[in-house]
């Protein structure tokens, strides 16, 4: 990491500028139908100047602050993913030869190359989660690693807490690591509106070096912290994570899983919000000639009942064993698939829940009630009747 | 040929009847004879009289249903060391199915309404082959159950 | 100091294109099961595979599926693949006449752990369609008998029409390295084979369950019962492998679908050891 500058907020411009300049396409958070979503911006007017969210289970709010901080929320329902995991997407394209022979023509993807302005610490654990899915083992997704490769991240450090967030407990946030090419902390103080600034890489440091930069001293550097801090302290949820994966292996049986049920709509709403679900389809189609076909990969949801489909039924037909799919992939068995929890804390499936169930809350009562559903062979061991939770 | 076991030497083998006390092996023993059939021959039709159940020492035996305009229909085949035929156990003592051997079989049929009428007189037997029949019939009847699945039938249209 | 430029296409071939076969050849397993045997169309080489590996068919237009590669591993013709007819792709695969094309992408997969087998007894127990995936285990079993201390194959099927293979079953009744057993659900007068459930042949086969690995593969209510006869009979959960069916789009771990607790059915699957997975088996809908 390279020394620390400090930007004033029109010095935000020229950043996005040069950006520009270097043929990025930027991409930063922006207002629209009420609320923070990921789109094209130009300049750092497109930005939620003076807006903050107000998020809890089930609900999204837009509030305006009483000061013009241009990254003072959290995140909304959308991710990164939408870029670089893109919900729709054409792999190929097929022809019917002649005498029937198979022609396949790999389908050119003209994505521009992506610099992502206000990407939080989440986030990046979110992209390197992803990463890893998409590229690491023996069939990386060519796609995913073009989009990736190339695409400049300009990280912001939060110093408001969403109202679901519990980075902190998951260990993601709310200050970025790694894996950005520079990251800003916002501070508005006595009157000065500022960014701290810091390189993550070489090009992250050449960019910053081109613009009209000040010196980042104690005072600068304590506020930034300041508002850190201020973001750890306000976390929104908190989830206990050791031994997660046992305890959820262990009461694949529980009666919570019932009880939950009968709230989950299976609307996937969590699914689609979440910045590491990465589940897909892909539908084959031919035109009406029967001549050419094509292939498109499109965003899927392990809630639907499409999902597990084989010969005549699906595997998950009831809703508990999608939800518990779906929890106990992102919080256990992703663990021994990728080697991390799928889970950044984000809060984005709390807030977007339509019936706001809570993933915290979730994992909380199976912890207090631990055992209680353990699998049938386990309870059979040594178990009594009626052993209670404490045992 | 090697000297044929006696049918004592059959009974002792089965695990039907292991552990069952030597005085009445020998008293079933004494109500059994033995009895070729042919292949194709019957040992039983449905709706019979159920006064005799068989062990099939050699060969093969099905189990079947005759159903109109399809023929017969095999519901089971048993071998070497099983027993065929539980009804003269329970009333109203009738045959449910067919049973009709497939190749030459040798069995040795027992004399079930005699060993009715001794089960009777001493309750303790009745209970032993009570409880050697049902844990047969368990057997089959789970078998049955994963036939009736169909599991390799064709899946329903989705 | 770099200034990239907007990205140029780059989808260099990806995993997910298939490449174009051709059928070779075409047979009737059953009213309903075919065995296709496809060669490359565009020049390249026919791609090794291990037994219990499959390849995604694609059929033009109608979709994708993946199909277990049921034919000899050590032969170098084309690739035989047994498919049943169970909705849109596969009867479109199905329909396919020999000289048409079909995209195939693979083998993917895990495959049954043969060489582990050594100096022991191998029990092969196949319900229905399941005895395609084994039939590539069973040739290589036989072409190393030798070095294996028993070799037995339990059939299953409904009903005697619609058992898969029937003249090489006839072959395998009569070759002295191989004990064979069949039987049906159901049958008509005239059948002389046996009838009743797999499980019912597992008591009476010939292998020492403390010497035998088995490999299990049909309609996972008849795997569960039938690992539950061999672990009875006392056999070794992890002596007991299974080849394992999920929905699946992509075969390459990406697309979430084939997951079965923690394993991905393409890649840590098909073929598993019961003990590996044991713990999810048990559980309904995992």
């Amino acid at each position: 990491m390279s020394a620390q500058a400090t930007i004033e907020r029109d010095g935000l411009d020229e950043l996005l500028a040069a950006l520009g300049r270097r043929g990025f396409e930027l991409i930063g958070p922006t207002v629209r139908d009420g609320a923070i979503v990921y789109d094209e911006i130009a300049s750092s007017d497109d930005l939620p100047g003076g807006w903050t969210d107000e998020q809890d289970g089930g609900s999204y709010r837009l509030r305006r602050r009483d000061d013009e901080a241009l990254f003072g929320y959290a995140v909304g329902p959308q991710s990164w993913k939408r870029f670089l995991h893109p919900p729709e997407l054409k792999l190929w394209r097929a022809r019917r030869g002649e005498d029937g022979a198979l022609e396949v023509s790999e389908e050119a993807d003209d994505s521009p190359t992506y610099a992502f302005i206000g990407v939080r610490s989440c986030e990046l654990h979110a992209i390197a989660i992803q990463d890893r899915v998409m590229m690491d083992g023996e069939y990386p997704d060519p796609f995913y690693r073009a989009r990736r490769e190339g695409a400049f991240i300009v990280a912001v450090n939060c110093t408001v807490a969403g109202g679901t967030c519990f980075c902190v407990s998951m260990e993601t946030g709310p200050r970025a690591e790694s894996g950005y090419d520079l990251a800003l902390t916002e501070v508005i103080e006595d009157g000065r509106h500022y960014f701290v600034c810091e390189g993550g890489s070489e090009r992250g440091a050449e960019l910053i070096a081109e613009l009209p930069r000040g010196e980042a001293g104690p005072a600068e550097l304590g506020a930034a912290e300041a508002g850190v801090a201020r973001a750890a302290a306000d976390q929104g949820r908190t989830m206990e994570t050791a031994g997660i994966k046992e305890l959820l292996y262990d009461n694949y049986e529980h009666p919570r899983w019932d009880e939950v049920s009968e709230r989950c709509l299976t609307c996937g709403n969590c699914t689609m919000v979440c910045p590491t679900c990465f589940c897909t389809t892909v539908e084959d189609a031919s035109d009406l000639s029967g001549e050419t076909a094509e292939r498109t990969r499109r965003w899927d949801s392990c809630f639907t009942m499409d999902f597990s489909y084989i010969h005549g039924g699906s595997v998950r037909a009831t809703s508990k064993s999608r939800y518990r799919q779906w929890m106990t992939h992102k919080l256990a068995t992703w663990i021994d698939q990728f080697g991390t929890s799928g889970c950044v804390g984000c809060g984005r499936c709390i807030t977007w829940c339509p019936v706001a169930i809570d993933i915290t809350e979730e994992v909380a009562a199976i912890r207090a009630s631990d055992g209680l559903g353990a699998n049938d062979g386990e309870r059979e061991r040594g178990e009594g009747d009626g052993a209670d939770a404490d045992d | 040929m090697a000297p044929m076991r006696t049918i004592d030497e059959v009974l002792a083998e089965l695990p039907t009847f292991a552990g069952l006390d030597p005085a009445y092996l020998e008293f079933i023993a004494g109500c059994g004879a033995n009895r070729v059939f042919e292949a194709g021959a019957y040992l039983a039709h449905e709706g019979d009289p159920a006064d005799t159940f068989f062990v099939v020492r050699h060969g093969r035996v099905a189990l079947e249903v005759e159903a109109p305009g399809k023929g017969a229909l095999m519901i089971a085949t048993l071998g070497e060391g099983t027993v065929v035929g539980w009804s003269w156990l329970f009333s109203p003592y009738r045959w449910s199915f067919d049973a009709r051997a497939l190749e030459m079989t040798r069995t040795v049929v027992f004399d079930g309404a005699c060993l009715r009428g001794k089960c009777e007189q001493d309750k303790s037997l009745g209970y032993e082959l009570m409880q050697r029949f049902a844990a047969i019939m368990l057997e089959r009847l789970q078998a049955t159950r994963l036939q009736l699945l169909d599991v390799y039938g064709a899946p329903a249209a989705g | 100091m770099a200034h990239p430029l907007p990205a140029e296409a780059t989808a260099a071939a990806g995993p997910m294109v298939p490449r174009p076969f051709r059928v070779a050849a075409k047979r009737r397993e059953a009213a309903d099961t075919w065995t296709l045997a496809l060669e490359p169309a565009d020049g390249g080489p026919v791609p090794a595979f291990r037994p219990g590996q499959f390849n995604m068919l694609y059929a033009f237009g109608v979709g994708e599926v993946p199909i277990s590669i049921s034919g000899d591993p050590a032969g170098e013709g084309p690739l035989e693949h047994t498919v049943r007819e169970v909705g849109p792709v596969s009867a479109a695969i199905c329909r396919a006449r020999p000289g048409e094309q079909l995209g195939v992408r693979g083998p993917f997969g895990s495959s049954w752990p043969l060489e582990a087998a050594a100096g022991r007894h191998v029990v092969v127990v196949a319900g229905g369609i399941g005895l395609a995936p084994l039939r590539p285990a069973l040739l290589e079993a036989l072409a190393r008998r030798d070095r294996l201390a028993g070799l037995v194959l339990l059939c299953g099927g409904r009903t005697p029409e619609q058992l898969l293979f029937r003249s090489q079953l006839e072959q395998w009744g009569e070759d002295p390295r191989l004990e064979l057993g069949v039987t049906v659900d159901s049958a008509e007068s005239g059948w002389l084979g046996q009838v009743g459930v797999v499980t019912t042949l597992i008591g009476d086969a010939s292998f020492d369950p403390a010497r035998a690995v088995a490999y299990v593969v049909g309609p996972e209510v008849m795997m569960r019962f039938t690992i539950e006869a061999l672990l009875a009979r006392g056999m070794e959960a992890s002596d007991v492998h299974i080849s394992v069916e999920r929905n699946m789009k992509c075969a390459v771990t990406h697309c979430g679908r084939c997951q079965f607790g923690p394993t991905f059915a393409c890649r840590e699957g098909p073929v598993m050891s019961f003990a590996a997975i044991e713990r999810f088996f048990r559980v309904r809908e995992v």
